[in-house]
């Protein structure tokens, strides 16, 4: 697909763990296997999984804060994985993050506009300082902030105006695609509706694209266009988000869908017996959710199925869907 | 008589020198035995805080100021510490956010189970590690035996919150306070562990003052709720009677705030600002600055709870329902 | 976090703080103005005469008003002499911190920004270095050095030698405070934020993490300053440190302690407690920094 706007091609992550030292065996976590999607210019692609599934990681493997072990990641056609610092400062530019914790994300010690004013300096270094203030002031009013906030230090706003902040960083050089890592888990309630409101106000006006990384299926489902469903660092289902919703193929996306709670009630009400995670350093061979499958075959412990598409469009990797 | 009635709590706090600020500002309940009630708040509500207070654990140097917490006609507030331990962990037994504010990391699952047991139960060992392989097993863990021996960092997050549950049932308590018992958890996990605790609340006539942030998890567990905002009670009745016709404002917008409700890519309702902290409160309701019906009684008087909504302007039925 | 409005606050609502600041400024002011306010220079050998040795404080009988704490062996007034002496003690202290911080900062934060190999050669090394005595490192050092020049040579080059020496003993100190708070930081989102972005390695070091490691670096300085003059007062008592010509309180105390026997005992008391005073009011200062800007300690107030 050469319209997509980020794509990946077999990317892997490996992390070696720390080995015995008389062990001649390196033991090897496989963070991400073969992870091939391509994301569409203006959508929100969405990847959703439990907590060491490699959604993370995959954010943070297209940014490029984690370098892929194997496998390549292109940007607008180009490949960026393998690319030098000054080649790829224009596109630094056009991809940047929001991340999950707006405690931590921004730097104690630096006021709002320091924080702001920083990605511009660096990667628009032809900008004067008043193009500078005039861009940081242009990029608060758009995510809702004050103006007078610029001189404020991040320890005197609340949770919901930090990730404000945090968005209005990742903005403030015009990048066309954005990651974003759980960026409404560590807030109330009522404030993650704010924040999702205004991501989807800025990729209305901003023409954006998201990969939006998360656990709920609720948000997905509001804000979704496609869906990866991730278990163990491989993609086990990736679907147009409607069609996932209607008829998800995966049995292990059925059981996500069936986790959540329902406002009308019901689906807490039978026991579930406890599902345990394989080692995902000493993997198995078949599929990695084979020990937790209701319809778990012999094949699928001595086969891995691969990612296929199905009739609907909708690609899965179980030998038993269609 | 009510098994547990709470009436006219304040938790209050020291601020400077002299002055005091109030957690809880007044908040009381009546529980029946074997009812499931679910606390919902964001943070900073108060709703830990209650919790901590049924069972005097409230930290120094803040303190119960004002009020009653009577469990099975006994005051709690007027027991000695000697007779608190009586009740708590015992009659009255917790579950925590984090398994390991409850486990001691360097003891067996078993020294654990069976010295709980013993500090109530006058039993020999053997007799209370036979009962304590009967309590995993109910609460479905696998190989239970073999467990008594293992160390909580042994277990995956799910199970060692199945052992907190197993641990918080050995006494066989009237009365389980969960807080947050499964935000640190993943969604699968999640529903299990919720199921799990519906299905022995029921089977065992157990009440349960459940402690959370997710509209969701209360409407599938609880048979009344009761919404906290700013160290008070906004609104407190049935669950489904509040989810599908919530009276105060602020119990509505939370609900529509939810994605759940918006359709596709709608905009989400939102409510704006933030919940002010406890030390900044506005004079009146302390919602009204947040509040579209406010009018100026709202920011003179504080409104009291009547007929279970604490607004001066509550919303109506055909209101409620859209 | 806390501001500068709030650090004010807490400060002036605390007698202890407010008492051992009080202390340190009217010593430092002592010392930096010895010049002018001490009644001799007792660096100007015109100025002393040897018929004023050994006279006893002012309100003592053979007593002089001139001198009001009394002088020592060589006639030097000893109230001068602890003006002057104190601020030699302040400048050997403060000029070894500063050696200790920036050593031990920089090395610091490259062990615990780059990890690795590095990290690992560099905290041996510190663990080396913080297994010998710093008095034991300073006293080889400046034994030799004594042996290989000439005394006059020796008086000159004295005060730099202490500074570098005990410097480069203590930086370990640095070095694994600095290195832990880096671990913790450089985790964080804002770490990744400026990566996401490009800066340097060298860049995300100096502009991001070093200004939140810097506050532990405060706590401890003020605690090594006092470390660094008692370490220098030892060693001056063991003749190797200041020469008694440019003495600081350590070889003031030394020089009088030959003649507490002969009764001349306030040569050796009076600097003595100046320098107790001063190591004190530092320690109690460091104490309350610690308590004020390490957050874990800290409650009430966000």
């Amino acid at each position: 697909m050469t319209d997509a706007i980020v794509e990946t091609k077999g990317v892997e992550v490996r992390f070696p763990l720390p080995a015995h030292f008389l062990s001649r065996k390196k033991p090897v976590l496989h963070a991400l296997n073969t992870v091939d999607i391509a994301i569409r210019p203006g959508e929100s692609f969405c990847v959703v999984g439990e907590s060491g599934c490699g959604k993370t990681t995959l954010g943070r493997t297209i940014i490029g804060l984690q370098r892929p072990t194997a496998g390549e990641i292109y940007f607008k056609g180009q490949r960026i994985d393998t690319m030098d610092e000054a080649t790829r400062k224009p596109i630094r530019r056009e991809m940047q993050m929001v991340f999950q914790n707006p405690y931590a994300s921004l730097n104690p010690r630096r006021n709002v506009f320091e924080t702001l004013a920083e990605p511009v300096r660096h990667l628009m270094s032809e900008r004067s300082g008043a193009e500078v203030r005039a861009q940081v002031e242009d990029v608060l009013e758009a995510t809702g902030c004050d103006p007078s906030w610029q001189r404020k230090l991040p320890h005197e706003f609340s949770g919901g105006q930090r990730q404000r902040i945090a968005i209005a960083r990742a903005l403030v050089t015009n990048p066309a695609f954005i990651v974003a890592d759980e960026p409404i888990s560590a807030l109330d309630v009522s404030i993650q509706a704010q924040i999702l409101n205004l991501l989807n106000d800025l990729q209305a006006e901003r023409g954006l694209t998201y990969l939006f990384i998360t656990h709920d299926l609720s948000v997905v489902e509001h804000f979704g266009t496609r869906v990866a469903v991730m278990y163990l660092g491989r993609v086990m289902e990736l679907a147009e988000t409607e069609t996932l919703f209607s008829s998800p193929k995966h049995p292990y996306t059925r059981l996500l869908l069936d986790a959540i709670p329902r406002i009308e009630g019901g689906s807490f009400d039978t026991p579930r017996e406890p599902g345990e995670l394989p080692d995902p350093v000493n993997m198995p061979p078949g599929c990695p959710f084979a020990p937790r499958c209701p319809m778990v075959e012999a094949r699928c412990r001595a086969e891995r199925p691969e990612l296929r598409r199905l009739a609907n469009g909708t690609h899965a990797a179980c030998h038993f869907a269609e | 008589m009510a098994m547990l009635e709470i009436s006219d709590l304040h938790v209050a706090f020291p601020k400077g020198r002299t002055g005091e600020v109030e957690a809880l500002r007044g908040v009381s309940l009546t529980l029946e035995k074997g009812q499931r009630l679910g606390v919902v708040g964001e943070s900073g509500a108060g709703k830990s805080m209650l919790a901590f207070a049924i069972l005097n654990l409230i930290a120094e140097p803040g303190r119960v100021s004002e009020g009653s917490i009577v469990f099975h006609g006994e005051n709690l507030l007027d027991l000695s510490e000697r007779d608190i331990r009586r009740i708590r962990g015992n009659r009255i037994s917790m579950i925590f956010q984090d398994p390991m504010v409850t486990l001691n990391p360097v003891l067996t699952i078993g020294t654990q189970m069976v010295e709980t047991l013993k500090a109530h139960r006058r039993i020999s060992t053997a007799e209370a590690r036979r009962l304590c392989i009967a309590k995993l097993k109910e609460v479905a863990i696998p190989s239970a035996e073999g467990r008594l021996d293992a160390y909580p960092h042994e277990l995956s997050g799910g199970l060692r919150q199945r052992v907190v549950i197993a641990i918080a049932l050995l006494t066989d308590p009237e009365l389980i306070i969960a807080d947050e018992p499964t935000t640190a958890l993943d969604v699968t996990i999640q529903a299990e562990i919720m199921a799990l605790i519906l299905k022995l609340c029921r089977e065992n006539d157990v009440a349960l003052i459940l402690i959370t942030h997710d509209l969701g998890v209360v409407a599938e567990v609880t048979e009344r709720i009761m919404i906290m905002y700013a160290g008070v009670c906004v609104e407190t009745g049935p669950t489904q009677q509040i989810i599908r016709t919530p009276r105060h404002p602020y119990s509505a917008g939370l609900l529509k705030a939810l994605p759940q409700f918006a359709g596709r890519g709608a905009r989400l309702y939102q409510i704006p600002g933030s919940m002010p902290p406890i030390t900044a409160l506005p004079p009146g309701c302390a919602y009204h600055p947040r509040c579209e019906r406010a009018t100026g009684r709202c920011s003179a008087q504080i409104p009291p709870l009547e007929h279970g909504c604490a607004c001066f302007h509550p919303l109506d039925q055909t209101e409620a329902a859209s | 976090m806390i501001t500068l409005k709030g650090f004010i606050r807490r400060f002036l609502s605390d007698p202890v703080a407010i008492g051992a600041g009080a202390v340190l400024l009217l010593l430092v002011l002592m010392a930096a103005l010895a010049p002018f306010l001490a009644p001799q220079n007792p660096y100007d050998l015109m100025q002393l005469s040897i018929m004023d040795s050994e006279m006893p404080p002012a309100w003592h009988p053979g007593g002089d008003d001139r001198f009001l704490l009394g002088t020592d062996a060589q006639g030097r007034g000893v109230l001068s002499t602890i003006m002057y002496g104190t601020g030699i003690s302040l400048l050997i202290g403060i000029g070894a911190v500063i050696v200790q911080g920036v050593l031990g900062v920089t090395l610091g934060l490259i062990a615990g920004y780059k990890g690795g190999w590095i990290d690992a050669f560099l905290m041996r090394l510190a663990d080396i270095q913080m297994s010998l005595s710093t008095l034991m490192i300073a006293i080889i050092a400046l034994a030799i050095f004594q042996a290989a020049f000439d005394a006059n040579t020796y008086a000159d080059y004295a005060l730099y030698m202490l500074i570098v020496i005990i410097g480069v003993a203590e930086w370990p100190k640095f070095a694994r405070t600095v290195r832990s708070s880096v671990l913790g930081e450089r985790n964080k989102e804002y770490v990744d934020a400026a990566r996401v972005i490009g800066l340097s390695q060298r860049r995300i070091m100096v502009t991001h993490i070093l200004p939140n490691t810097l506050t532990p670096v405060l706590v401890i300085s003020t605690i090594q300053v006092a470390e660094a003059i008692m370490t220098e007062a030892a060693l001056s008592f063991l003749g190797l440190g200041m020469p008694t010509d440019r003495p600081s309180l350590g070889s003031l105390i030394r020089s009088g302690f030959e003649f507490i026997f002969s009764g001349s005992w306030w040569i050796t008391l009076y600097p003595a407690i100046v320098l107790v005073v001063l190591i004190l009011a530092l320690n109690l200062m460091g104490d309350w920094l610690r308590d004020v800007l390490n957050p874990k300690l800290r409650r009430g107030d966000e």
